[in-house]
């Protein structure tokens, strides 16, 4: 298995805070990864950095591109997310009030051409991208039990249903690495369920890398292939599932030290 | 091909209305219902649907909240006022058109790149003062005659000639809006951070959204300059953008029929209420207050009237 991202000695300070202190960790190909931690201990602001929503103080993060490892430290989000990269957030952000639909569509922009004159004077040609790009959004979101809302304004939708629609929507950008910023928050066991089957469904379907940070155990130790540990902002621990569990440090951090 | 068979008939439906629409004014003129006081009402009317669909387009579909939309009006109204002064031809009027919209476009890119970062309120306050600054420039400068203000500008812009521009930019306008373009815009007012996660150069398309808007006000400008003949500094002023912007609101933030709807409703109050002499702005508020403690997401809210969803009623109906 190929290294798709690597991360080198990663820090970021906010002020005097430290949120994120020398952090190295490597994904590969189609690996499912978990990254746990107490609150607080640095997670979101690593994916933040990861999917360069804010810029690292320190350190290095690479992608694979055409074979290569290539530094993406300079490069904006869009341009991130173009390369690849495909991201839920922990409260979250779909676009309200456009259709379940537009939203897909939106996530697939750059994978089609209008044109302005072309899209303005409705060409017969605009009216062929429009169709084969309405089958592809339909396709994918009836795979994922979506497609009988797809009329329906995301706003409208009940909250497990966004959380997925929001996971559908990434997949949408023909990523190469889905990062999933807890997406059990706020669901019953029952929904969780669902959302562990939807994951595993998505890692078999589509061969994409998930990095996926989340506090709900179950389905950590259910999904992940490899867990790191964060906590106070350094990387506490890194191993498979059973390793974690075992860990000394990591029980501590988790429950303070046996008294 | 299923889209493409689908949307000709609602388009060629579109197409009758704006030719019924001509015709209508048309017999309307030669039997002499409409007098050139009420003609001078609809074209007013139509500018103003040019400029409001503009400004819906930067305000409603992609959420910037521009305050400079006669700024561009006036670089339109220049550019045509000088040009066809020098060049007094159809030819030199149409021209005219085409080196406003370039104009304005540049004007908005050098505006739009700037402030564009930000958001709000802020936008609002640094647009306006784009505009000022535009008027300023027109005030002080020479071949512009300065505040005086030019006039005997050659009247090219019969109602014709308004009404088809009309029809042009609604076209370009609701056409960008239901296409590729309109869908990231959108998801840019929506959501500035889930949009750029999706890849979308999001400062790109918000300057899109912009430039559009300018260009169509630049055509309103021209034709605003060349029927009414006469143009000053002062009628491009801050309030100006702000009558421009009641019509936005009032029709429905994100309702390009609402604009219609409100230019039209506003565009007739005005008219009607001239004989009240002073009483005029104190009943066009009062209504205007009226209208948005009552309804305060404008007249249409998001609606828009869709030829596909009427026919699809009437289909459900008759089965």
């Amino acid at each position: 298995m190929t290294t798709i991202l690597k991360v080198e000695h990663l820090e970021k300070v906010f002020g005097g805070l430290t949120a994120v202190a020398d952090v190295s960790m490597q994904l590969k190909n189609d690996e499912l990864v978990a990254l746990i931690g107490p609150n607080g201990a640095g997670k979101t602001t690593l994916f933040n950095l990861l999917t360069g929503v804010i810029p690292p103080t320190a350190g290095m993060i690479y992608f694979r591109e055409k074979e290569k490892l290539v530094s993406i430290n300079n490069k904006k989000t869009y341009q991130i997310a173009d390369l690849g990269f495909a991201r839920t957030f922990q409260n979250i952000r779909l676009f309200k009030n456009m259709t379940v639909l537009d939203n897909v569509l939106v996530a697939m922009t750059n994978q089609y051409k209008e044109g302005f004159i072309k899209s303005v004077l409705r060409f017969p040609s605009f009216y062929r991208t429009e169709d084969e790009i309405l089958k592809k959004a339909r396709d994918l979101l009836a795979i994922f039990d979506l497609d009988k809302d797809m009329y329906k304004l995301a706003s409208n939708l009940p909250y497990g249903v966004q959380r997925r629609l929001e996971i559908v929507r990434g997949l949408a950008m023909k990523p190469k690495i889905l990062f999933l910023d807890e997406p059990a928050a706020g669901m019953n066991p029952e929904e969780t369920a669902d959302l562990t089957r939807l994951i595993r469904q998505i890692q078999q379907q589509f061969h994409i890398t998930v990095l996926l940070i989340e506090h709900d155990m179950s389905l950590v130790m259910n999904l992940a292939q490899r867990i790191y540990v964060l906590d106070q902002g350094k990387l506490l621990a890194k191993g498979t599932p059973s390793e974690i569990q075992h860990d000394k440090s990591v029980i501590k951090a988790y429950l303070g030290e046996e008294g | 091909m299923i889209v493409l068979k689908a949307n000709f008939k609602y388009n060629v439906c579109w197409l009758i209305i704006m030719i019924a629409g001509f015709y209508i004014m048309n017999t309307l003129i030669m039997i002499g219902v409409i007098d050139s006081f009420i003609e001078n009402m609809f074209v007013t009317i139509w500018i103003n649907i040019i400029l409001a669909t503009g400004l819906n387009l930067i305000i409603g579909f992609a959420g910037q909240f521009s305050l400079g939309h006669a700024g561009f009006m006036a670089i339109g109204a220049y550019v045509t006022a000088i040009v066809t002064q020098k060049a007094a031809s159809l030819g030199g009027f149409y021209a005219s058109f085409v080196i406003g919209v370039i104009v304005a476009v540049i004007a908005a890119l050098l505006v739009g790149i700037p402030t564009l970062r930000l958001r709000g309120d802020y936008l609002a306050i640094a647009t306006m003062g784009a505009a000022e600054i535009i008027r300023i420039i027109i005030n002080n400068m020479k071949i512009t005659n300065g505040p005086a203000g030019m006039f005997n500008i050659p009247q090219f812009a019969t109602w014709p000639i308004v009404y088809i521009m009309m029809c042009v930019t609604t076209i370009i306008i609701v056409n960008f809006i239901n296409s590729r373009g309109g869908r990231v815009i959108k998801s840019v007012r929506e959501d500035e951070i889930a949009a750029e996660a999706m890849g979308i150069n999001t400062t790109k398309w918000k300057l899109a959204a912009f430039v559009l808007g300018a260009a169509t006000a630049a055509i309103a400008g021209s034709l605003h300059a060349s029927y009414l003949q006469t143009i000053a500094p002062n009628d491009f002023g801050i309030m100006e953008s702000i009558s421009i912007l009641i019509i936005v609101v009032l029709g429905g933030v994100g309702s390009v029929t609402g604009t219609f709807l409100a230019a039209v409703v506003l565009g007739v109050l005005d008219t009607v209420l001239q004989d009240f002499g002073t009483l005029r702005m104190v009943i066009y508020a009062v209504a205007l207050i009226l209208i948005m403690v009552f309804k305060p997401s404008g007249l249409l809210g998001t609606w828009e009237l869709s030829i596909r969803r009427l026919f699809n009623r009437i289909k459900r109906r008759s089965v």
